[in-house]
């Protein structure tokens, strides 16, 4: 069987935290703070650093949860999981709907006739709802957690394969992302379209992180380490960076010769490009060597917000969702302008830390139980995975 | 910040060429007007003296009310040229029914182009395609065969991508649709009306209230009527040399 450590690497918590943020700042529109946010800067966002380290941790928590309650207990745990992330794409749904109704009750303006019929779903809502449910209609935005929930619903076959042959389900999970590319396979959306982040393609980047927690980080290391691979992250990091920087400063674009042009485009978020997982990768191996996994750092205050918005993902995304809806009306009904967009970001990250470390307080103080009985022998998946 | 940062790049060309009647407001977003492609078979259609120009458009294209047609943007730009080319015979036709996605145009693309003969296509798409959540590539590829029709019919091609519209961002994923947009456009060496970030520019800057405003038919008007001088402006400089392509060959210029 893997090696499975059994310390909590913080540094998942951490740097999931932070993705979780960078979410929320780039799920507002036009918000100027997301300028900071990663994928200005490079092929790849945080969507892949939460996928990743959503399949590291569900490997770590259900894997050890397999040890101890076997298959079918941990299997049925994991299905519970992927019922409450559907329960919460529901309930944001119903807030999606809030506020398109709104618009629509308020806004009528001549220029955007054309605009407006996105709200004449409104018009028959027997089926809109019906394939909200069937997690076929796509609202903006909340494209992640259908991923999330089918990622999740496979997930109980695929850890029972990683623990047993590592090297297989991780090929397997490989050859069926290539299968994907060359078929064209993905889930069909409504009214038009398919899911915007392909469950076939990214299943590779969750599968990837689960093999990793379950032993495959540890035989990577060697590698990881090599400053060949450093050198080669470095270099491709910087070549992401200028083709971004082409993207904003349109003088630049015809220095990109039309052969890189030809080969690099169109970069395929819908499908997990090649180009976004390598930039991931790199990103990766850079973070590794910068962040070790004892970095004092990790356990001081200055990591805490992250720390604890990472580890109760599935709440603080949620949360950052309702909270870049709430952003944009903010910017609509009060003000755009600049200091508006500070303040609402940083107001919503605030509220992101203080909802986590209110779930934080509120579970081990539930965890401790009413009476004097030993505290149950369950071990802790609900923050988890 | 986007802008902010293509305005300090861009800076000399604030001070760029502007007709009299171009209304102040329009100029605000004149800098976003810099062609790094020519239009080879307008220029020469100009010398020619005779103009036929296309647009191809959806629901964004046109405004409603009796006297919507002549205050959209096609009938300002013809307005706009003919003021600029006094000796040309300018013809702007368009082809302008709302909800329709790029494939759908594309498909009947072939029977406007062999209809009007224009030397010059504008089309402008991207809209109802983001409503529709149409799958991306299948848009890259509606794209590329409108492209790819217009030009072996004789004609160069303007794009022009969705409208900025702040109140429904949080609704229709329209900048993703305007992105590949730009890249198609970058691909095929076309020039791009960037209308996303110009018309965001005007509401970043305070120039047009695109937010509130509820049933003002006037700001609407203002807007297609500074789309249409822009257009013109964007001709013209595509014409002249290919524009920013000569200050692009210089590193540094645009400091």
């Amino acid at each position: 069987m893997a090696p499975v450590s059994t310390e909590r690497d913080l540094r998942l918590d951490l740097f999931r935290g932070i993705a979780l943020w960078l979410i929320f700042l780039d799920h507002i529109p036009s918000n100027a703070v997301s300028w900071i946010t990663i994928r200005n800067y490079g092929f790849s966002d945080a969507t892949e650093i939460f996928v990743f380290i959503s399949g590291y941790t569900a490997a770590f928590v259900y894997g050890r949860a397999m040890d101890q309650h076997g298959f079918v207990v941990s299997s049925a745990r994991v299905l519970k999981r992927a019922w409450q992330i559907y329960v919460a794409h529901v309930f944001l749904f119903a807030i999606y709907l809030a506020e398109i109704a709104y618009v629509a009750h308020s806004f009528d303006n001549p220029l955007y006739t054309e605009e407006m019929g996105v709200l004449d779903f409104l018009k028959n809502p027997d089926s809109t709802i019906l394939q909200a449910l069937l997690l076929k209609f796509k609202p903006v935005n909340m494209d992640v957690l259908p991923l999330y929930i089918v990622l999740l619903a496979w997930f109980p076959p695929i850890l029972w394969l990683l623990r047993r042959a590592p090297s297989t389900a991780l090929i397997a999970s490989a050859a069926f992302y290539s299968l994907t590319w060359w078929f064209d396979w993905n889930i069909p959306a409504w009214p038009k379209g398919v899911w915007l982040f392909n469950p076939f393609a990214w299943q590779m980047l969750f599968v990837f992180g689960a093999w990793c927690a379950l032993g495959g980080a540890q035989r990577l290391s060697r590698w990881i380490n090599s400053p060949i691979v450093i050198t080669l992250a470095v270099f491709y990091l910087a070549f992401a960076f200028f083709i971004a920087l082409s993207w904003y400063v349109p003088r630049l674009a015809p220095y990109v010769p039309k052969i890189v042009g030809d080969v690099i485009y169109p970069i395929d978020k819908t499908n997990l490009d090649v180009l976004r997982i390598l930039h991931f990768l790199s990103l990766a191996v850079i973070t590794v060597w910068f962040v070790p996994r004892d970095w004092p750092l990790l356990r001081s205050r200055a990591a805490w917000p992250a720390v604890v918005c990472g580890q109760h993902s599935l709440e603080t995304f949620c949360l950052g969702v309702f909270l870049s809806f709430a952003g944009h009306f903010m910017f609509t009904e009060v003000s755009n302008r600049l200091p508006m967009q500070v303040v609402v970001s940083l107001a919503g990250i605030a509220i992101m830390v203080g909802t986590a470390a209110l779930i934080s307080w509120y579970r081990r103080v539930e965890r401790r139980g009413p009476g004097p009985r030993p505290p149950a022998a369950t071990p802790r998946y609900a923050g988890g995975a | 910040m986007r802008k902010r940062l293509a305005l300090l790049l861009a800076w000399p060309l604030l001070a760029g060429p502007a007709m009299a009647d171009e209304p102040a407001e329009c100029q605000v977003a004149q800098h976003q007007i810099e062609p790094a492609f020519t239009l080879p078979h307008v220029a020469a259609a100009i010398a020619a003296k005779k103009l036929p120009i296309l647009v191809v458009g959806a629901g964004s294209s046109v405004l409603p009310g009796s006297n919507g047609a002549n205050a959209a943007y096609p009938a300002r730009l013809q307005s706009a040229l003919q003021e600029r080319l006094p000796g040309v015979a300018i013809t702007v036709t368009s082809d302008v029914k709302s909800k329709r996605t790029a494939a759908e145009m594309a498909k009947t693309l072939a029977a406007d182009l062999a209809q009007t003969k224009p030397v010059l296509l504008i089309w402008q798409t991207g809209t109802f395609d983001a409503m529709q959540g149409v799958d991306q590539d299948q848009f890259t590829q509606a794209l590329d065969q409108g492209i790819n029709a217009a030009r072996s019919a004789g004609a160069d091609v303007i794009l022009i991508n969705a409208q900025y519209s702040p109140r429904t961002e949080s609704m229709i994923a329209l900048s993703t649709y305007a992105d590949i947009m730009r890249q198609v456009a970058l691909q095929h060496e076309l020039p791009l009306f960037d209308r996303f970030e110009i018309m965001k520019l005007w509401a970043d800057l305070g120039t047009f209230d695109l937010t509130s405003a509820p049933n003002k038919l006037d700001i609407a008007v203002r807007i297609h009527n500074c789309i249409g001088w822009l257009l013109a402006d964007l001709m013209d400089e595509a014409v002249k040399e290919g524009g920013a392509q000569s200050a692009v060959g210089k590193p540094g210029a645009g400091n």
